[in-house]
């Protein structure tokens, strides 16, 4: 007689195994670990610490010729805004006459002729161009042309039909709006005719090259354009400079005013009589501006720019605070996220917990999109919060302090901060991956910092030469960085150097995301593979 | 019927007998023949090697390759020195400022790995006196960063011999073509080996402080890297430049300046001196720590 046992069976139920168990036990191994709970915490204090030093840490101080010293807020510089309020400059020669209504303005542009700076002026060197020893030359964005606007006020809506010296017809409006017509140079055989019309909010910018065939260039509304506007013909011929490429950095150096004269004919649509005048004075050298009526020619001469003021543009913008400085400790925080991102893999390896952990979940693939799922959210959260204390503090203690921040919109700061998380995520998720592939805490942590850290340090610090700067953050991971952009890069207007180092990136924040994502999605597919094909 | 017979010194020498009166030191011929018989049998240490060197010469290839001195619209600056203030010794030295990555990684994992593996119990029975050993890893991670250092620079001192002059960087423009015969190209490549010397060193005392590779490498080169940058970004220029006073990397590099010294915050040698503080630091802090506590 043999008495049956029948086999044990455990009287609990048995466990789900499903991807939120994963999520749950993964997420209880991170938050258990001290030492990665600190890390996060000095994620974000780094990410938001050393931008708050910068701002904190900044002193200005000028001088006016034969006026006190000043420091601070004093010699902070005061812009003329835009439409829609970003910085502009407007300042030009406006031979006007208002206009009730709808209607329109035809001319041809049938010269272009300039002074430069002279051409051996030093570096640094300012000369006003009215000076004796100035050389003929077009500034390539010199501009002549139509335009109609709101009023005489600088910042004031407009349109404009112009003719640019090195850059053929174009059509602007409101200071960023930039459209191109036909190409090629105005010269007595090759003359513009521009045409703009007026109707409601409406402005039509056309072109023609003989004043029978007309291409239109641009359809752009003007909200609340008043019934009665100024209306006439421009010239503005932007400050001259000289990009000197230094090793450690790049610097624009201003070499002083440049001026440009239009000459037109055909004129008609309006039938008033012509004031001509200075808009806003240019800078430092008056009286340039001047028209001269004679025959049904009209010669317009002046100097400015009509255009919007980049971050980073010498004169006062120079000396405005940035949000990029403010966030220039993200590179940092990250070099605390990739740690523990790789940690949370390479310590399981360490401690011979992986093979616990696949035991208990035999589908590695999806241990590993579990543990990518954890330090995602996690990371996004600490870049989440590590840039909005920077942005916000920074701009707290910039406004406390009296200094000026280049302006931005609450949007714009919006989207900077969610970038600032979603950057963290994705690099988080790269060091992750990397770990998991390598399998060692140290050459992890290396290959992150190497991958993601040094690029920006590279890039930014202005250790590369400017176009090897912009080809790291285009092909690297630190493409990401693209996310942070906050200032907008005008091609029409030049003078600026647009260099990751003045906060401007080679990538649209999606096209950055995207070489970043391609980078981790890549290599957590291989950690994928690899996690199956090994041995834990 | 077993012996044990616990011996650190080498056959056909008995140990402790001429450097017996020299009291810490004793044995560590003997703990220097046993750190570089566990690094140069991990493969490991050769793949690094390679690394450092590969990553130095390929990186100061890249930079001198996207380098070009651009003048300005009208031809005013054009590609002379005063207007380009390039320095086609720095340029060519560029590719160190990665190669320390792979130097600092050895030097962490020549400690930390042995703490990862639990290796550093065996290694303190063989060796008990924990300041030898540590003395003894430090001269043989030396002797490897030495090596890799002097590969590294040999080949970007080749880079910019062979690609700057391409680059508009030439005698005829007003530049000098990097060469060891000059003395303060000499003091860049040669100083640019210390450097990298000194951030083992730093590596080793940080790994030593902590324990832990991963955590150790982070630490390292955050702080190489972090000072640097905010330097970079600080618009107060006071503030910057003490910043650039004090931060390892940036004035350790100041060794590489071989043009316009006069606006470096430091002299060059005064600069790799603040490294080596620094370097100094981190190894006594190490030291300490490691005298003090449990492994």
């Amino acid at each position: 007689m043999t008495v049956m046992t029948p086999p044990y069976r455990s009287e609990l139920s048995a466990g789900r195994d499903g991807f939120g168990q994963l999520l749950h036990a993964e997420w209880t191994k991170f938050r258990t670990v001290r030492g990665w709970v600190i890390g996060m915490i000095v994620a974000v204090l780094l990410t938001a610490g050393l931008g708050l030093l910068t701002a904190g840490g900044s002193q200005t101080s000028c001088q006016t010729q034969g006026g006190p010293a000043q420091s601070g807020g004093a010699c902070m510089p005061a812009f003329t805004l835009g439409p829609g309020g970003e910085p502009v400059t407007d300042s030009f020669y406006f031979v006007h006459q208002p206009l009730t209504g709808d209607g329109s303005i035809t001319a041809r542009v049938t010269s272009m002729t300039g002074l430069l700076p002279p051409a051996n002026a030093q570096l640094g060197q300012v000369g006003p161009a009215s000076t004796g020893d100035t050389r003929p030359g077009l500034y390539p964005w010199a501009k002549t042309g139509i335009i109609i606007k709101e009023n005489l006020n600088q910042g004031s809506a407009y349109a404009a039909m112009m003719t640019a010296a090195g850059n053929g017809v174009r059509m602007q409006w409101n200071y960023t709006g930039d459209t191109a017509g036909l190409p090629g140079a105005v010269g007595p055989d090759s003359p513009r005719w521009l045409r703009l019309t007026r109707s409601g909010d409406v402005i039509t910018g056309y072109d023609s090259a003989d004043g029978t065939h007309w291409n239109q260039v641009g359809t752009v509304t003007l909200p609340g354009l008043p019934s009665v506007v100024q209306v006439g013909l421009f010239a503005a011929s932007p400050q001259y400079t000289e990009q000197g490429q230094a090793f450690a950095g790049t610097s624009t150096i201003g070499l002083g005013p440049t001026q440009v004269t239009g000459v037109f004919d055909n004129v008609s649509g309006v039938g008033g009589t012509w004031t001509g005048e200075d808009i806003g004075r240019p800078l430092d050298y008056p009286g340039f501006g001047s028209y001269h009526h004679a025959g049904g020619q009209y010669t317009v001469t002046g100097t400015g720019d009509i255009a919007p003021i980049p971050e980073g543009h010498g004169g006062g913008a120079d000396s405005a605070i940035t949000i990029n400085e403010y966030l220039v400790g993200t590179f940092a925080g990250l070099i605390a996220l990739g740690v523990v991102a790789a940690l949370f893999i390479t310590a399981e390896y360490r401690r011979n917990l992986i093979r616990v952990t696949f035991a208990a979940s035999p589908r590695r693939g999806r241990v590993l999109l579990a543990k990518a799922a954890v330090v995602a959210v996690v990371s996004f959260v600490v870049g989440v919060a590590g840039g909005a204390l920077a942005i916000l503090l920074g701009g707290a203690i910039t406004k406390a302090r009296g200094y000026y921040e280049f302006p931005v919109s609450g949007v714009t700061e919006l989207k900077v901060i969610i970038g600032t998380g979603v950057f963290a995520a994705v690099a988080a998720v790269l060091a992750l991956a990397i770990g998991a592939i390598v399998r060692r805490g140290a050459a992890a942590v290396a290959i992150v910092v190497v991958a993601i850290a040094v690029p920006i340090f590279l890039a930014i610090s202005g250790a590369l030469p400017l176009h090897a700067a912009d080809w790291v953050l285009r092909v690297t991971p630190a493409a990401g960085i693209a996310l942070q952009q906050a200032y907008i890069q005008y091609p029409q207007v030049t003078g600026v150097i647009y260099s990751p180092l003045s906060g401007y990136y080679p990538l649209a924040w999606w096209a950055g995301l995207l070489v970043m994502a391609a980078w981790a999605g890549v290599l957590l597919a291989g950690a994928a593979y690899l996690l199956r094909r090994r041995d834990a | 019927m077993t012996e044990a017979v616990v011996s650190a010194g080498r056959p056909g020498r008995p140990a402790r007998d001429a450097w017996g009166t020299w009291g810490v030191w004793a044995g560590l011929p003997d703990a220097l023949h046993a750190e570089w018989t566990k690094l140069r049998t991990l493969a490991s240490t050769w793949w690094l090697l390679l690394g450092t060197a590969a990553l130095t010469v390929g990186v100061s290839s890249a930079v001198a390759a996207a380098y070009h001195c651009s003048g300005g619209p009208g031809g005013v600056a054009g590609c002379s020195p005063a207007a380009t203030l390039a320095d086609p010794a720095k340029i060519s030295l560029t590719g160190v400022e990665l190669g320390q990555v792979i130097v600092a990684l050895l030097a962490v994992l020549a400690v930390g790995g042995e703490y990862g593996s639990g290796m550093i119990r065996v290694t303190l029975a063989a060796t008990p006196r924990r300041l030898t050993m540590l003395t003894a890893k430090t001269l043989v991670v030396t002797g490897w960063a030495l090596v890799a250092g002097l590969v590294g620079v040999a080949g970007s001192l080749l880079i910019g011999r062979l690609m700057l002059p391409g680059r508009g960087l030439t005698a005829a423009n007003g530049y000098v073509v990097p060469s060891l015969a000059n003395g303060a190209d000499l003091r860049a490549f040669g100083g640019s080996v210390l450097y990298l010397v000194l951030i083992a060193w730093l590596a080793l005392g940080v790994a030593t402080a902590v324990r832990d590779s991963g955590v150790a490498i982070g630490l390292v080169l955050g702080v190489l890297f972090l000072f640097t940058i905010v330097a970079a970004v600080v618009p107060d220029q006071h503030l910057a430049r003490h910043l650039q006073q004090i931060a390892p990397m940036t004035s350790g590099l100041f060794i590489q300046d071989t043009v316009n010294l006069r606006v470096l915050p430091l002299t060059p040698w005064q600069g790799l001196g603040v490294l080596a503080l620094w370097a100094a630091g981190a190894l006594l802090l190490g030291a300490t720590i490691l005298r003090l506590r449990d492994a």
